[in-house]
């Protein structure tokens, strides 16, 4: 088990974690309506690019021109290790990075002045390790809409393997006109605030975010990531699987012999496709997990892909370091077939224990199980 | 110790599986002409192969020869087996071909090139072909690097009921194909030891010079 040190999210809804905590506990969104290239209507979170340039600015005075993906990343992991106190430099400190697409954007600008290595998510990952003066090669996971969850695996056998003393798991993605317009051509974009679980659910929402986790190998309380496992539905690259395969055994794995009722609740991957949610619950069922309260935090920050697996981890650490269970907001109306105990309100819980799930394209699936210690 | 029990290693110019050379009749052409000619000296019949972006192609021709020669039973779904890839462009040989579909005058984004603007496809590819129900993981490396490979499979050995990882390089930019796929057994008598040393041999030797059977 590894120990989570500090953390961090930079997202519409703020650039701290308190401030994100508090705003996902306020019940408050940072989707808002907005037009994709070709002029069509959607709800995305973006984030406020003037806002991050101008705290990018103040806290570092750079010399050199990063791109907004970079700034996000940088600024995350800068919040991140300051609250750890830990020294980025130091080489027994380590890094991962979470990105699908990275600095996708640079595409769309063939006149840009970067070079053209910066398009490659290798370097944004080498930017990272050079920014902090830290002499070690960044890792960097790229598995779809899981590598949040990835990203922390890597960093549970980094430090199983005593490779470092800390490692510093960072995931960044924004909802570039590349994404957006991909996940248009899949008709997986809800025009509206998207409804995890809901009968009424049409679709997701894309959101920008970067998010940050640091890790070591500590004892005492506080909140522990006791394992992860990642398994393949072998069904279709980009259609859930409906027995929910992969989603099961990676469940099933990370339980071990935990009984279901021990519990907190699932913060579900619950992205508002109709085909996800329900794959979801069908596994959640599986692995005996069907009384469990699940949530999605999609509604408050849309799908952020790479980051999601570390933002998504980061407030339900926090409830559950709370005694909390979310409720999962836009659900209403049962839209599952078979049992799943959707949280509708905020709930107090005694259980230690909650896990995190995330499924992607590329069949993967992801399940994380963390502790909390008093 | 861990034993590599088949590969295969795929570039602009040869084929080598287990160490040696195929025979497959090359046009001159690299890129899809190529990859092309190699399915079909497979002799198998598997349509979807023709959706595929090159990157996942050029993986799963190397993971087919590989499980193919390691007598894989395709059918039977198993949880006993990983894929972990890595590579160093991630799909940007899709992405650039997803771009051009966006262009302002040129808009007409296609669900087809989008799926493929992702490095980790090439394992759901191969995944499906074969029923592998274990991990599926995809790093990615600003070039070929035997040590973080043996890493990262070691990671997937540890995972619960895991006995065999199929591991691989797999790269493709621009017309320019680099593969290496190995599958690696927890348990087996014999096969080449898996260490830094000879994935890196098993990498380098592009003549099918290195002699594979103990």
């Amino acid at each position: 088990m590894i120990k989570r040190l500090a953390d961090n999210i930079i997202s519409p809804l703020g650039f701290s974690t308190a401030a994100n905590y508090e705003a996902v506990r306020r019940g408050e969104s940072g989707i808002v309506p907005g037009r994709d290239a070709a002029g069509t209507l959607l709800s995305l979170a973006r984030l406020d690019r003037e806002k991050l340039a101008d705290t990018f600015r103040s806290v570092f005075r750079p010399r050199e021109r990063y791109t907004v993906a970079e700034q996000a990343l940088l600024l995350s992991v800068h919040y991140a290790v300051q609250e750890a106190g830990i020294d980025p430099a130091d080489p027994r400190n380590g890094f991962v990075l979470s990105t699908t697409k990275g600095n996708i954007e640079l595409l769309g600008d063939p006149g840009h002045d970067l070079g053209p290595d910066r398009i490659h998510l290798w370097h944004t990952a080498e930017l990272l390790g050079r920014f902090f003066r830290n002499p070690n090669t960044p890792l960097t996971v790229s598995n779809a809409c899981i590598s949040g969850a990835c990203a922390q695996i890597a960093a549970f056998n980094l430090l199983k393997d005593k490779t470092y003393d800390h490692v510093v798991v960072a995931g960044v993605d924004l909802a570039s006109d590349f994404i957006i317009s991909g996940f248009q051509s899949f008709k997986s974009l809800d025009e509206d605030r998207c409804r995890p679980f809901d009968a009424r659910r049409k679709g997701l929402n894309l959101g920008e975010a970067a998010a940050s986790l640091v890790y070591g190998n500590a004892s005492g309380s506080g909140s522990y990531l006791l394992g992860g496992c990642i398994r393949n539905d072998a069904n279709h690259i980009s259609g859930p699987s409906r027995t929910g395969e992969g989603l099961y055994r990676a469940l099933s794995a990370v339980m071990g012999g935990l009984s279901p009722d021990k519990v907190a609740f699932i913060n579900a991957h619950g992205t508002a496709t109709p085909f996800n949610d329900q794959m979801e619950a069908v596994a959640f069922a599986r692995a005996g997990l069907e009384k469990t309260p699940v949530f999605s935090l999609k509604p408050h920050f849309g799908h952020t892909l790479g980051a999601a697996g570390v933002l998504e981890s980061i407030i339900s650490l926090r409830a559950l370091e709370e005694g909390i269970v979310l409720p999962s907001p836009g659900y209403g109306q049962p839209g599952i077939e078979g049992e799943l105990n959707v949280s509708t309100a905020t709930t107090f819980t005694r259980e230690r224990y909650m896990i995190k799930t995330l499924s992607g394209f590329g069949g993967g699936n992801a399940a994380l199980l963390f502790e909390k210690i008093k | 110790m861990k034993k590599i029990t088949s590969y295969c290693r795929i570039t602009d110019t040869a084929v080598i599986l287990n160490g040696n050379a195929r025979d497959i009749p090359f046009s001159g052409e690299p890129g899809p002409v190529r990859l092309t000619e190699i399915y079909r000296s497979l002799e198998t019949a598997y349509p979807k192969f023709h959706k595929m972006d090159n990157l996942s192609k050029a993986g799963f021709l190397a993971s087919e020869m590989v499980l193919r020669e390691a007598g894989y039973d395709m059918e039977t779904p198993d949880g006993t087996v990983s894929l972990v890839f890595a590579n160093s462009s991630s799909s940007l040989d899709d992405d650039i071909k997803f771009q051009h579909t966006i262009e302002k005058d040129n808009y007409f984004p296609s669900p087809a090139v989008f799926v493929y603007t992702l490095p980790n496809i090439v394992t759901g590819e191969i995944a499906i072909r074969n029923r592998i129900l274990g991990e599926t993981s995809f790093f990615i490396l600003r070039e070929f690097d035997a040590e973080k490979m043996q890493i990262f499979a070691e990671w997937a050995f540890a995972s619960p009921g895991i006995g065999h990882v199929l591991c691989g390089w797999a790269e493709y930019l621009d017309g320019h194909c680099d593969v290496l796929v190995m599958m690696v057994e927890r348990e087996s008598p014999d096969g080449l030891d898996f260490t830094t040393l000879n994935i890196h041999k098993l990498y380098f030797d592009q003549h099918g010079n290195f002699d594979f059977r103990p």
